[in-house]
């Protein structure tokens, strides 16, 4: 509902949302000037959890870093960790085991399907229903019980390393794994009544904030955002890294890029990362988890980059080595950061509620956008 | 002459007093309800710690918001930032004086009881403008603002409703109507009105899915953003009693009153029967409160203008045509 008479200047106020603002997660300012309920102009503020990782990271070896990936994006942990082991590895010319890169695999969706349980729960929460947030933490312990078991943490996980990860998986891991998507299949139906096909939600949630292929490559748009504007792009597919490509699974699109193609496009998602993880754990070969690496690792000058799949969009880190093992840049760019900026042009002349649910149907993590 | 008139006065002062204790009582019983409920629908056990099943925790939670201190933010309106909660409590208690919980146990039967109750519950419209303005809070003007215009709205589709009903009773005393429907009940009759009437109620309370004047992820808490202690507490003693309030309206005019099959209690069953319906309506508010997302304004108010008044208007000239003809 874009606001199409010329607003008066004095019939004009500001608001400010945030940083401390239950629908902002976490320290997102945005400043709206408003008319009425009608937003005129916002304007999003970040930097209120800035930790400079990126500065951090040219101040430490390259290993020291590690456990610094786990907390820009905290509720999709292994993506990063991911990235940037992959980056050492690309950088080293390490060769990976077949069996860690399919460790990998598995545990990154299983924490991608964590990410998104908390994101399916947070939207609703920002559109009134607080019920739907205890099922999917419910769904998302399971998770977390399962890679606390391996990983030995529950959030900020740092468990993959140069060359393989830190610990095997064990049958008790695939016997839980199994059992875990049996569970979450059958309660697909059950969130499909009570939230997706309710009318209240529905109306909430069509038409508002339409994002057209265009906006997507003007922002740099990735992620579930961009393929709810009907763009098929996803690193697993598009640029295939580890052993995806093994894989047979689809890349779930929306058709019109509003609020709800995101939802319904993430709400799939969750369907294609349990069949990765089934086909991961049929095929699952025996061998090494970790390759032999020697105990230092001196990084070759260069420049390398390597770009993941994130549960919030495509994630690349971008690493300049002058040949010590402490890097001489790294550059992280984050996807959230991106679909954020979509905000200012995308939600002018939308009511206060509306920009509630665009920002829900983001996903945005601001720790991430920040770091 | 003079001791007849005084009897009623003693009769009224018992009741107000009465009245008091029990919205208090009632905000204990529905702040337990609700949170046990709400635990129940999301799978977690709720209340457990304070006495056996958490029955206590309310009282506790009552004396630490009458211990807490009374913060008034700088610039608010002093005055009317104390007012206002207590502006909010006055409505709600007034209109239980004349709600017949049973035959006998009734503060006082009006002639026009039903008016009565409808024009003091509107007063709580000004209660919360005048906390939202107070407050010198925009998220608490915002809340303010879309609860008069939903208040306002809701209101017409709610006296429509309740108008098709007066029509076949040709009464406005509460105790009339109910005794209108020792045969039929007029939910029944009535399932329209009856329909409209929930649905009008749900907004009239400012409970979800049309909680919008304090839309927590939105306006933070709408109109009582800025409110702590005591404050807050009167508008949420003010908000359960309300809710009371609109169940026992609809108990009175739709689900037959104290009516119902006879129980081994004497004169008391017709009482346990109103309080039993009118807490299964309660029940069933915050089942729906804990499930549904919340509308956005203007859809809220599509709903009533394009829905919710044609549809009762209709109602209403099929009921007097009806009314006429049989």
């Amino acid at each position: 509902m874009p606001v199409t008479k010329n607003i008066p200047q004095e019939h004009r106020f500001f608001l400010n949302m945030g940083p401390q603002h239950p629908s902002t997660h976490g320290v997102l300012r945005v400043i709206l000037e408003m008319d009425g309920e009608y937003i005129v102009e916002p304007q999003p503020v970040l930097g209120y959890g800035h930790r400079m990782q990126e500065k951090m990271a040219e101040c430490r070896s390259w290993p020291g870093f590690l456990p610094n990936t786990g907390r820009m994006d905290y509720a999709a942990v292994l993506p990063y960790n991911h990235g940037y082991v992959a980056l050492i590895e690309r950088l080293t010319g390490v060769e990976v085991p077949i069996r860690a890169e399919y460790i990998r695999v598995i545990t990154s969706e299983l924490n991608r399907i964590a990410s998104h349980l908390i994101w399916y729960g947070a939207l609703l929460l920002d559109l009134g229903a607080f019920t739907p947030i205890l099922y999917t933490f419910d769904d998302r312990e399971q998770i977390l019980d399962i890679l606390e078991d391996i990983t030995g943490s529950r959030l900020t996980y740092c468990y993959f390393r140069v060359g393989g990860v830190s610990k095997d998986i064990d049958d008790k891991f695939v016997v839980r794994t199994r059992e875990f998507i049996k569970r979450l299949r059958s309660r697909f139906s059950m969130y499909e009544k009570l939230v997706n096909n309710n009318v209240i939600f529905i109306n909430r949630m069509k038409g508002i904030g339409v994002i057209d292929a265009d906006m997507c490559r003007r922002y740099g748009v990735t992620g579930p955002v961009a393929r709810g504007s009907g763009i098929s792009y996803d690193m697993r597919k598009s640029e295939p890294y580890s052993v995806y490509p093994e894989f047979d699974f689809d890349i779930p699109v929306g058709e019109h890029g509003d609020a709800m193609d995101r939802f319904l496009v993430r709400f799939r998602e969750l369907e294609q990362s349990l069949r990765i993880i089934e086909q991961g754990l049929d095929k699952l070969p025996e061998g090494p988890f970790r390759a032999k690496v020697p105990k230092k690792i001196k990084l070759p000058a260069g420049d390398c980059n390597f770009s993941v799949e994130t549960a919030r969009g495509s994630l690349s880190y971008y690493m300049i080595s002058d040949g010590s093992d402490v890097p001489y840049r790294l550059k992280i760019r984050v996807p959230s950061y991106s679909n954020l900026s979509v905000l200012s042009e995308l939600c002018r002349g939308m009511l206060l509620s509306d920009l509630v649910a665009t920002m829900g149907s983001f996903d945005l993590v601001i720790p991430e956008i920040d770091r | 002459m003079e001791t007849a008139g005084n009897l009623v006065l003693l009769r009224m002062v018992i009741a107000v007093v009465l009245i008091v204790a029990f919205v208090f009582l009632n905000a204990l019983i529905m702040g337990y309800l609700e949170r046990k409920i709400s635990a129940r629908i999301q799978r977690r056990p709720g209340l457990m710690e304070v006495g056996p099943h958490g029955i206590l925790q309310l009282l506790i939670d009552g004396f630490k918001l009458i211990g807490k201190q009374l913060i008034i933010p700088k610039d608010a309106d002093r005055f009317l930032f104390r007012l206002a909660p207590l502006l909010s409590f006055v409505p709600v208690v007034l209109p239980l004086m004349v709600i017949p919980f049973s035959s006998k146990l009734q503060g006082r039967d009006f002639d026009i009881g039903l008016i009565f109750i409808l024009a003091i519950s509107s007063l709580n419209v000004m209660a919360i403008l005048m906390a939202g303005w107070a407050s010198n809070n925009k998220y608490s003007l915002f809340g303010a603002m879309r609860s008069v215009a939903q208040n306002i709205s809701y209101e017409i589709p709610m006296l429509l409703s309740l108008l098709a009903v007066i029509f076949m009773t040709n009464t406005f005393s509460m105790q009339g109507i109910v005794q209108a429907q020792n045969k039929i009940w007029f939910f029944l009759v009535q399932p329209v009105a009856f329909l409209i009437y929930i649905i009008a109620s749900f907004a009239e309370t400012n409970r979800a899915p049309f909680d919008l004047p304090e839309a927590e992820s939105e306006l933070t808490a709408g109109y009582h953003t800025e409110y702590s202690g005591m404050g807050f507490s009167l508008f949420m003693l003010a908000e359960y009693a309300n809710m009371f309030v609109v169940c026992s309206i609809a108990t009175v005019m739709f689900l037959g009153g104290w009516h119902g099959i006879p129980l081994p209690f004497g004169e008391y069953s017709n009482a346990i029967w109103f309080f039993m319906k009118v807490y299964g309506l309660m029940v069933f508010m915050i089942w729906v409160r804990w499930t549904y997302p919340r509308t956005r304004f203007d859809q809220l108010m599509n709903f009533c203008w394009k829905y919710l008044i044609p549809f009762a208007l209709v109602n209403l000239l099929v009921t007097v045509v009806l009314v006429k003809l049989l």
